[in-house]
């Protein structure tokens, strides 16, 4: 089991097994929106904001 | 055959798609519209992000979460006679609500009545004319935010007085559909090329259904009425990988709420039992062989 520390709360955040970098993830702890950013190594950033024109 | 994703960042969406192709054998290209970097004039013989030129692209499948990165970037690819989906024309009807119910009223779809006015006197004499309550939409924007449904003038005036003073110029251009009086749910209708492939309910105790806030997906047979009635918005729109909102009218109308160029489906395949993503790719792969 891969796991990186949140960027947020330093808590251990688990990498499902088939994440893909820009994934978007949550940490279980503080609920921040964390992207990962590489996987080799595993790298955490916070999610960017979401914008106003964010949408479908 | 070379395939391009173009993404804000990775979703649940998108992790369906890229699966859906890999299945078909082919591995797609995954580009972050946080890496463009065009040379408007230098055409498609420059290099993508992904280090192929642009013009090596047989498709570039739009999925940008951000509205304004995705439709520059497909005017841009277009311009070049690259394949897109969905193509300019049609991503950017759909992304501005105002467009869309003009495609929408040229093609005779039925719509909630909709008004649209600048000033915010005449606004106040737009929501007379149209009969509380109504709904202010923002001409741009998604998952149900900044909605606001508006009971009696004194409700319109607080939410005129707050646009004017907090928003920027797209917050001045006012959009009022009449408010539907819904049963508890709307329907999501999703239409890939000339099918409406499925439907899903979104059932919600708020009269926001969406569910981006909280809305429950089930399954909606999709009845000629509906087909009829979506393909009909698709075509208004340009047609393309599109997902259409009705509302049930209180007398049993359907009416086109909104069409979606982005859409999002990861809730509504388990419930409809199709596999969308599988027939997103399939309509991509037939439209590179259309193209090519």
């Amino acid at each position: 089991m891969t796991t990186a520390t949140c960027p947020e709360c330093d808590a251990d955040v688990v990498i499902p097994a088939d994440a893909m970098e820009n994934e978007l993830i949550s940490c279980a702890e503080c609920g921040a929106e964390l992207e990962i950013i590489s996987l080799n190594p595993v790298e955490l950033d916070l999610a960017p904001e979401v914008e106003e024109d964010w949408g479908e | 055959m070379r395939i391009g994703i173009l993404i804000t960042h990775v979703r649940a969406e998108e992790k369906l798609l890229i699966s859906a192709f890999q299945e078909r054998g082919i591995e797609p290209d995954v580009m972050l519209d946080r890496d463009l970097n065009f040379d408007i004039t230098a055409g498609p013989d420059q290099l993508a992000p992904s280090g192929f030129p642009w013009r090596a692209y047989d498709l570039i499948m739009e999925r940008s979460v951000s509205t304004s990165r995705g439709l520059y970037a497909l005017a841009i690819l277009n311009s070049w006679g690259i394949p897109t989906i969905n193509r300019y024309e049609t991503a950017s009807v759909c992304a501005d609500k105002l467009r869309t119910s003009i495609a929408l009223a040229q093609a005779q779809v039925p719509q909630p009545a909709v008004r649209v006015a600048f000033d915010p006197e005449t606004t106040v004499q737009a929501l007379n004319d149209l009969g509380y309550p109504a709904v202010f939409k923002p001409v741009t924007g998604s998952w149900g935010r900044l909605l606001a449904r508006v009971n009696d003038q004194d409700t319109a005036e607080s939410i005129i007085e707050h646009r004017q003073t907090l928003g920027d110029y797209n917050h001045h251009t006012y959009y009022i559909q009449k408010y539907i009086d819904k049963p508890g749910r709307d329907i999501r209708a999703f239409v890939i090329g000339d099918r409406t492939i499925c439907a899903i309910y979104r059932t919600s105790p708020h009269w926001i259904t969406n569910t981006a806030r909280g809305g429950q997906a089930s399954n909606c047979p999709v009845t000629p009425e509906i087909d009829d009635l979506c393909l009909r918005a698709a075509q208004a729109v340009g047609g393309g990988v599109l997902a259409i909102d009705l509302l049930e009218a209180p007398d049993g109308q359907l009416l086109v709420n909104e069409v979606n160029h982005t859409m999002e489906f990861r809730n509504s395949s388990a419930p409809t039992g199709v596999n969308i993503p599988a027939e997103v790719v399939t309509y991509a792969l037939s439209q590179v062989r259309v193209t090519a």
